[in-house]
């Protein structure tokens, strides 16, 4: 009896719970609203099974609870029930699943006009690359990496002596313009995750992974390690800065190449 | 990771095929009285032990097939080097399958109760596999005197591991043949009783070499690069 | 229907089964201490992993005042913060957990309900639990080795977790790959003694179709273990190695702070491929014995049948086989190729509908039935709740661009916790209450049993309830700190503090169970051979506690399925499987 009603109060204080949490997710800054509109529809349906299941099973306990002289009925199986609950709840997960990889497909297929931005990841802070000019860029090596060359880029590759390199600093990126994000680490597993923009991957050592998004809101965000990667993963935090085309250029002109950094590099050292 | 897919398709196949024997769609609840099974009469522990050998094998058999599923996957990135396999890998081969028929002939002869014949065929399996080792070792000089012993040379690293792994198998495989071997030496090997169990123990010796000869001959294509096409057709089903 | 035989309502002599010879110990040590008797080796399994869960457990508390209230415990750094929760997580999933399930209830049950002697192997199986033991001794020395244990997080995702850098170098790492490594050899013996006793120990007339859904469970379950934990073998054996003389088997080209190490051309994603190969299968490793073990608690205390047998069977094989084919889903983002994500979110989606239907069966079982509160069937009713909660946040991470944004925060960890952490836990308290009145003939305190309930019932769904918004809001997780983002609202440091509060009064709890254990044994009600009045042949022992050899003289005959609970006709409300048929009504 008590049992019922306890379990009665555990739906209705999760739903009330839900409904009046202060703690949700913080507004969306990206394209990736499908997202957020897949994890509502989820919210709803296994919201409803759970309420049904467990009041159902509520209102067992306070009607079937034993009374002397009571007996329990006999019933091995119900084909028919069972095929209709399987059924339903097939109709149900493919509820789910179906917008689900629909916006999977999205978020792997990169719009052909985005441009592309490199994030390093390494013990306990983030680096940056943009293509210069030429809009590519250039090769790297994880074991060229060094005080004068900190993302490895290969010397001999051309195409690299114009990408900027951005560290210690936050990344800026332009409104509503799509972004191909590549990822790469030079020592352990990290994973650049701003909450704002909903997309996030894992930057493996020895890979480079992706992903795109389009920034849709101006300001800036926090980035966090989402992947352990020893003591300092706590604390290991970035910047995004969303601006728009004037901003953006501004702060585009300020930015070293390649090139001039191994250049005031060498000067350094002759010095 | 094909390969290890592979696998447990077949392990459910075995599963599913063996569970369709199991009447598994019965309504028990409508069943009631005694009901005979396979299972409940005659001797139990020839089936039992080799039952417990045939489960044993299949997790020698998962393990074996993640060691080449993820060899396989390390083979397919860009910068793999593969090794010269020495010559004595071919002897080895040989010996390991002259074990297996001499185990397979004292089964032979544990079957008509010939106890010499059997003595000689565990004795000759004991001798081939014991070369076999020796020849692996070899193979692991070879290589090492021509400075593939560097750790940072994935193919020698996973050459070493998985010869290492069968070798081990192998090992505590002629720990069993061993006792076999003195348990058919034995004087009281006259009585129906003592020659039921050295029959057992000479077939589950014989079961467990034939598993340990086909790990060896897929090793050993895979290791020889014969298998690369075979490795590319799965990876392109799967991807 | 199906025809019986005409001459199957006589009852059989029993003599017509053949006898095992059982091993006979000799001395109070072979008999207690190196014992090959599988009730033995059953409790021994049980304690010690009850007691490694205890040490986990103060770890949960140590990192959950951290979280709670930052700064509070000085010696906390963040260091000793991922020391606690690789070794919480560790010693919880693998050492408790898979250890309690099938080499506790295993051990135990499987003779007994399935009319056995003993373990087919009952050597191997002694070997088994020292073997374990000896694990979990290694795993303990850890804790004392200079550098103390690995801080790698329970997944051990390399490069991190042999890197110099990573909490606990230089030994850590090595002595919990040592310690995996020899639990896997020991839970193989074990495991093939499992699988081959159910199919070749079973008594006359045990068909598998007439098996109580706890061996249905622990069978599947064992069969998948011997399958998956080879992968976790060949991991450990191959990052020791990485670890130990340098190979590259996981290991890429790497700049760790500064300096370049001299690994070539290693695949970390291998190591996760093999990791959750094991890793998955392990989640229904747990969750199987919990799903067979509830089913009869269920049944039993409702005084009906197990609703849809036959389902509940076909579910849990379709679960244990399709279990194999959804390990990538814990790696949507680890960069693995995009298309895998389309199969594997398919396949993880699909296995919610064998599971939704043992939902849904243990509720109809409690439908038109005569339920008894007893303290086993609170905690199977605890399961289902906490079950079904965790369940269906499964469908939020496994449905593969919703796990996007919620990957690695506290959603995933509340939904873990709630799924393979609270609901088994709950399960394994209910079996405990239902079975010590068998292992050691008294019952446990009722009082004492519901207060412990309760707090643990309600404490967990407070924790890891709330939990989950937490992580919605984009917390991750292995955070040492886990309120200080900028888009963390402030009322969450007094939500984490609810949460470290309530976890302590849980883990608290506990104790009152630990002393209900204790007190029990000498004090506790006797409870005579068949207390719950069940139907499962170990509860029709000749002697309680069971004696060396379970049976006495002859061993049982089965005549019918588990589960013949208030059978219209018949004088009790439960038929006892050994029970022969009454020619009168048959």
């Amino acid at each position: 009896m008590g049992v019922a009603v306890v379990l009665a109060l555990v739906v209705i204080g999760s739903v009330t719970f839900h409904l009046l949490s202060p703690w949700w997710w913080t507004p969306i800054a990206s394209n990736w609203h499908y997202i957020d509109n897949t994890i509502i529809i989820t919210f709803w349906i296994t919201g409803a099974v759970f309420a049904a299941v467990v009041l159902f099973m509520a209102y067992c306990l306070f009607r079937f609870r034993h009374r002397e002289g009571h007996r329990a009925a006999y019933e091995p199986e119900n084909k028919r029930l069972e095929w209709w609950l399987a059924i339903g709840t097939g109709i149900g997960v493919a509820a789910m699943l179906a917008p689900g990889l629909v916006v999977w497909k999205q978020f792997v297929t990169v719009p052909a006009d985005a441009a592309t931005v490199e994030i390093v990841g390494q013990q306990w802070q983030w680096s940056f690359r943009l293509p210069g000019a030429d809009g590519q860029l250039g090769a790297t090596d994880v074991t060229l990496v060094s005080p004068e060359n900190p993302l490895g880029l290969d010397p001999k590759d051309a195409r690299g002596q114009d990408d900027i390199i951005i560290q210690g600093d936050q990344l800026h990126l332009l409104l509503d313009k799509p972004v191909k994000v590549l990822l790469r680490s030079l020592d352990v597993v990290h994973d650049f995750y701003v909450p704002e923009f909903r997309a996030k991957m894992d930057m493996i050592p020895g890979n480079v992974t992706y992903y795109w998004f389009t920034p849709t809101r101006t300001g800036t965000f926090e980035a966090l390690c989402a992947e352990l990667c020893s003591t300092g993963h706590t604390f290991m935090r970035g910047g995004v800065v969303v601006e728009p085309e004037s901003e953006y250029r501004a702060w585009l002109q300020q930015q070293k190449t390649f090139a001039q950094l191994t250049a005031a590099a060498r000067d350094q050292a002759r010095n | 990771m094909s390969v290890i897919v592979l696998f447990m398709v077949m392990m459910a196949t075995l599963a599913g095929w063996w569970l369709s024997h199991q009447r598994l769609t019965a309504k028990p609840w409508l069943e009631v009285g005694v009901i005979d099974q396979a299972g409940d009469t005659g001797t139990r522990s020839p089936r039992i032990a080799k039952l417990g050998l045939g489960a044993f094998l299949a997790v020698a058999g998962s393990l074996f097939a993640l060691l080449i599923s993820a060899y396989s996957m390390r083979m397919s990135m860009a910068d793999w080097r593969s090794l010269p396999m020495p010559t004595v890998l071919w002897f080895n081969t040989g010996l390991l399958m002259l074990a297996s028929v001499a185990l397979h002939s004292a089964v032979i002869a544990a079957r008509c109760d010939e106890p010499a014949s059997i003595r000689s065929g565990l004795l000759a399996a004991g001798v081939c596999s014991l070369a076999f080792l020796a020849g692996q070792v070899l193979a692991w000089r070879e290589l090492a005197a021509a400075g593939y012993f560097s750790a940072a040379n994935p193919a020698s690293a996973f050459f070493y591991l998985v010869t290492a792994i069968h070798g081990l198998h192998m090992l505590g495989g002629l720990v069993a043949l061993g006792r076999t071997t003195a348990r058919s030496f034995a004087p009281t090997g006259d009585t129906p009783q003592a020659s039921g169990t050295l029959r057992l123990s000479v077939e589950l010796c014989a079961i467990y070499w034939h598993f340990l000869l086909l790990v060896w001959l897929i090793l050993f294509s895979l290791l020889m690069r014969w298998t690369d096409d075979l490795i590319e057709i799965c990876r392109g089903l799967l991807s | 229907m199906v025809d019986v035989p005409s001459d199957a309502t006589v009852p059989l002599s029993t003599a017509e089964v053949e006898d095992v010879e059982l091993y006979h110990p000799r001395s109070w040590v072979t008999k207690y201490v190196f014992s090959q008797d599988a009730k033995i080796i059953a409790i021994q399994y049980s304690l010690t992993a009850l007691a490694i869960g205890l040490v986990a457990l103060v770890l949960s508390w140590l990192m959950r005042l951290q979280l709670g209230f930052p700064g509070l415990v000085s010696f906390i750094d963040p260091e000793r913060y991922y020391q606690l929760i690789t070794m919480h997580g560790m010693i919880m999933v693998i050492y408790l957990l898979t250890a309690l399930f099938l080499g506790g209830f295993g051990n135990y049950l499987i003779p007994l309900m399935l009319g056995a002697r003993d373990m087919v192997f009952p050597y191997v199986n002694m070997l088994s639990y020292w073997i374990y033991l000896l694990a979990v001794l290694v795993l303990v020395a850890g804790f004392f080795v200079p550098g103390g244990t690995t801080g790698a997080g329970w997944t051990l995702y390399p490069p991190q977790a042999i890197l110099a850098n990573t909490p606990g170098q230089p030994w850590g790492i090595i002595v919990m790959l040592v310690s995996l490594i020899l639990f896997i050899i020991g839970f193989t013996m074990g495991g093939l003694n499992y699988v081959v006793t159910v199919l070749q120990g079973r008594t006359r007339g045990m068909t598998l179709m007439r098996m109580p859904l706890t061996i249905w469970g622990i069978f599947t379950a064992t069969v998948m273990a011997l399958l998956a934990f080879p992968a976790l073998f060949v991991a450990a054996v191959m990052m020791l190695l990485d670890r130990l003389i340098g190979t590259s088997f996981f290991m890429p080209s790497i700049v760790a702070l500064g300096e370049q190490l001299p690994y070539r051309g290693g695949s970390p994603i291998l190591f996760q491929h093999l990791f959750w190969f094991f890793g998955h299968p392990e989640v229904y490793i747990v969750a199987l014995p919990a799903f067979g073990i509830v089913s009869d608690l269920i049944s039993t205390h409702a005084r009906k049948n197990i609703f849809g047998y036959r389902m509940m069977v076909w579910a849990l094989v379709a679960i244990g086989a399709l279990s194999f084919v959804v390990w990538a889903h814990h790696m949507y983002v680890s960069g693995m190729h995009p298309s895998f994500g389309f199969f594997f979110a398919t396949t993880t989606l699909i296995i919610a509908i064998p599971t939704a239907i043992k939902v849904y069966n243990w509720v109809l079982t409690l439908w038109r039935g005569d339920i008894h509160f007893t303290l086993p069937m609170l905690f199977a009713l605890g399961f289902i709740v906490t079950f079904v909660n965790g369940g269906l946040t499964g469908l939020f991470l496994g449905n593969v661009v919703v796990d996007v944004p919620l990957s690695d925060t506290m959603f995933v960890v509340a939904h873990f916790h709630m799924v393979m952490g609270v609901a088994p836990i709950l399960v394994i308290f209910g079996a405990i209450y239902h079975w010590y009145p068998k292992v050691t003939g008294r019952m446990l305190d009722t009082t004492l049993g519901k207060l412990h309930f309760w707090i643990t019932f309600l404490g967990a769904y407070l924790i890891f309830f709330p939990m989950h918004y937490i992580g919605l809001m984009g917390v991750p997780r292995r955070y040492h700190e886990i309120g200080d983002m900028a888009f963390v609202p402030a009322s969450t440091a007094t939500l984490n503090g609810f949460i470290t509060v309530v976890a302590l009064i849980v883990g608290a709890a506990q104790l009152i169970f630990v002393f209900n254990l204790a007190w029990s044994l000498r004090r506790g009600q006797p409870a005579g051979g068949n207390p719950w009045r069940a139907t499962t042949l170990e509860w029709q022992t000749p002697e309680t506690p069971p004696a060396h050899g379970n049976w006495g003289k002859t061993l049982p005959v089965v005549y019918r399925w588990a589960y013949d609970y208030s059978v219209p006709g018949a004088a009790e409300d439960f038929l006892p499987q050994n029970q022969p048929p009454d020619p009168a009504t048959a």
